[in-house]
């Protein structure tokens, strides 16, 4: 533990919720613990006695969507069990917003607004990352489909690493260690198949209205246009939960209830930033427990 | 038997029958995609290293290693042999497997012998060591070179810098991590 990170960390905060309320976005609260949950294979929830903790806020502030708040954001925690590393911790804070009728696009000149409000805020204090904050205000972010970064810099091409089942692995690889290190950088348009929760792309149906933020090689925030159908939903929903039970994972009974105000939903988009990682970035930490109170192995 | 979720830089694994160790570890999972384990790792016999990333689902069998207090008898050419404190066992490792060890190590020495299915694959020393000067050459008095060390030979062979002040028959301590003088030993 660091005091002098925990008072940055509180200061990101601030500044952040500030943004937020300056552009007429409703801070809320929801629910932690929920008796379903998003079933993504991929990621292992914390059972809490008959519910579950959440692995994001993303079902209860949809919901929030369907009954009317058009802009909302939250500073919550999630849980993913066995996620630990310099990146990872099993409970972490997470910064979400959802707004009606935009798209992605949208969403990635709002991400860089707000990031670049935090570097013009922090830019003359001491020990924020001065090098980060000069990325930050670079004016003309890159935006690279996953496409093109694969053509650019792996060994072969995403449809082949889909095909092979090593996606993960090259992307990891090959592609992240390359990404935002001149300026900031949106990967967009996922494969379809990697974005249980996005809408699909209107021109080009194989691919997902999708995007993460790389900065520095760290991937920052994870944004997309959000699929409404409750029909389209609910298959991919089935899905997943099918690759888990493969797994042995359980994520308790599909959120009915969510999949039923979807309907009320005509077109939105959302976003999730690891807040922990944004210290990280602003401060120059390199690791994770440098800007937390505490880690599971300090209690 | 560990799962992936165990591994971590240090622990020492199983893979094809040779024990290996974690050096360099990170755990990384791209947003919506698997959990993957990214490790160097270091074959305690050979020491070649090697990166592999794993996924969630692998088992890895645990190496079994011991590690046991051993005196250093003799040497016999390329065979250096060991006898366990304990149960009075008698075990050869060759020099190769020795390596730099044998630079500090003389008769009777007691060190960590580690072992690897009850063949013994590597020897840690005792990190300060007592040799004997066998070879010094006199300091000049006045010596202008500006050094202020001159270089001895001991018992093992192993040449090393040390003040001028120390002669031939002394018993002087040595780091064996870094192989450097500590001290003149009064005894």
């Amino acid at each position: 533990m660091n005091v002098h990170r925990l008072q940055q960390r509180a200061a990101i905060i601030q500044a952040a919720r500030f943004f937020f309320g300056a552009r007429g976005y409703l801070e809320v609260e929801t629910p932690i613990r929920l008796p379903a949950l998003i079933p993504e294979a991929n990621i292992l929830p914390l059972s809490s006695a008959s519910w579950f903790l959440q692995t994001s806020p993303e079902l209860c502030m949809k919901r929030l969507l369907a009954v009317g708040v058009p802009r909302l954001f939250q500073i919550c925690k999630c849980f993913r069990d066995h996620e630990r590393g310099r990146r990872h911790l099993p409970e972490f804070t997470m910064l979400e917003w959802y707004c009606l009728d935009g798209t992605y696009l949208d969403l990635m000149t709002e991400t860089q607004a707000l990031l670049q409000a935090l570097a013009e805020k922090f830019k003359d204090e001491v020990g924020f990352d001065g090098e980060v904050v000069r990325l930050l205000l670079e004016l003309d972010w890159q935006r690279l489909t996953v496409h093109d970064a694969f053509a650019r810099h792996a060994p072969i091409s995403v449809d082949q690493a889909l095909a092979d089942d090593c996606f993960d692995e090259i992307l990891v690889e090959y592609v992240e260690p390359k990404l935002g290190i001149e300026r900031p950088c949106f990967l967009y348009a996922y494969p379809v198949s990697l974005g249980s929760l996005a809408k699909t792309s209107r021109q080009y149906p194989e691919l997902a209205e999708r995007f993460e933020l790389y900065i520095h090689g760290v991937e920052l925030a994870n944004g997309f246009s959000e699929l409404t159908d409750p029909a389209e939903q609910r298959r991919r929903f089935v899905k997943e939960t099918e690759l888990g039970r493969n797994k042995g994972v359980s994520f308790g009974v599909l959120p009915e209830k969510f999949l039923k105000d979807l309907v009320k939903i005509e077109a939105a988009c959302g976003i999730a930033l690891g807040m922990d990682r944004l210290v990280m970035l602003l401060t120059g930490a390199k690791d994770i427990d440098e800007v937390v109170s505490f880690t599971p192995e300090d209690l | 038997m560990y799962t992936s979720s165990d591994l971590r830089k240090g622990l020492k694994i199983e893979i094809d029958g040779d024990p290996y160790i974690i050096t360099n570890f990170e755990f990384s999972k791209p947003g919506k995609g698997q959990a993957l384990y990214r490790c160097r790792l270091k074959n305690m016999v050979s020491g070649n290293a090697f990166d592999k990333t794993y996924r969630s689902s692998e088992k890895f069998k645990k190496a079994p290693l011991d590690e046991r207090k051993m005196q250093f008898l003799y040497n016999q050419g390329e065979d250096y042999h060991f006898m366990d404190t304990k149960s009075f066992e008698q075990y050869i490792i060759s020099r190769d497997q020795l390596d730099d060890v044998t630079n500090f190590m003389v008769d009777n020495m007691e060190v960590d012998v580690l072992l690897f299915h009850d063949n013994p694959i590597g020897v840690t020393l005792p990190n300060f060591v007592n040799l004997t000067v066998t070879k010094s050459d006199p300091w000049v008095k006045g010596d202008t070179s500006g050094t202020d060390t001159k270089p001895v030979t001991v018992e093992t062979g192993f040449e090393l810098q040390v003040p001028p002040f120390v002669v031939e028959g002394d018993k002087i301590q040595i780091d064996t991590r870094t192989g450097t003088y500590i001290t003149r030993v009064k005894e």
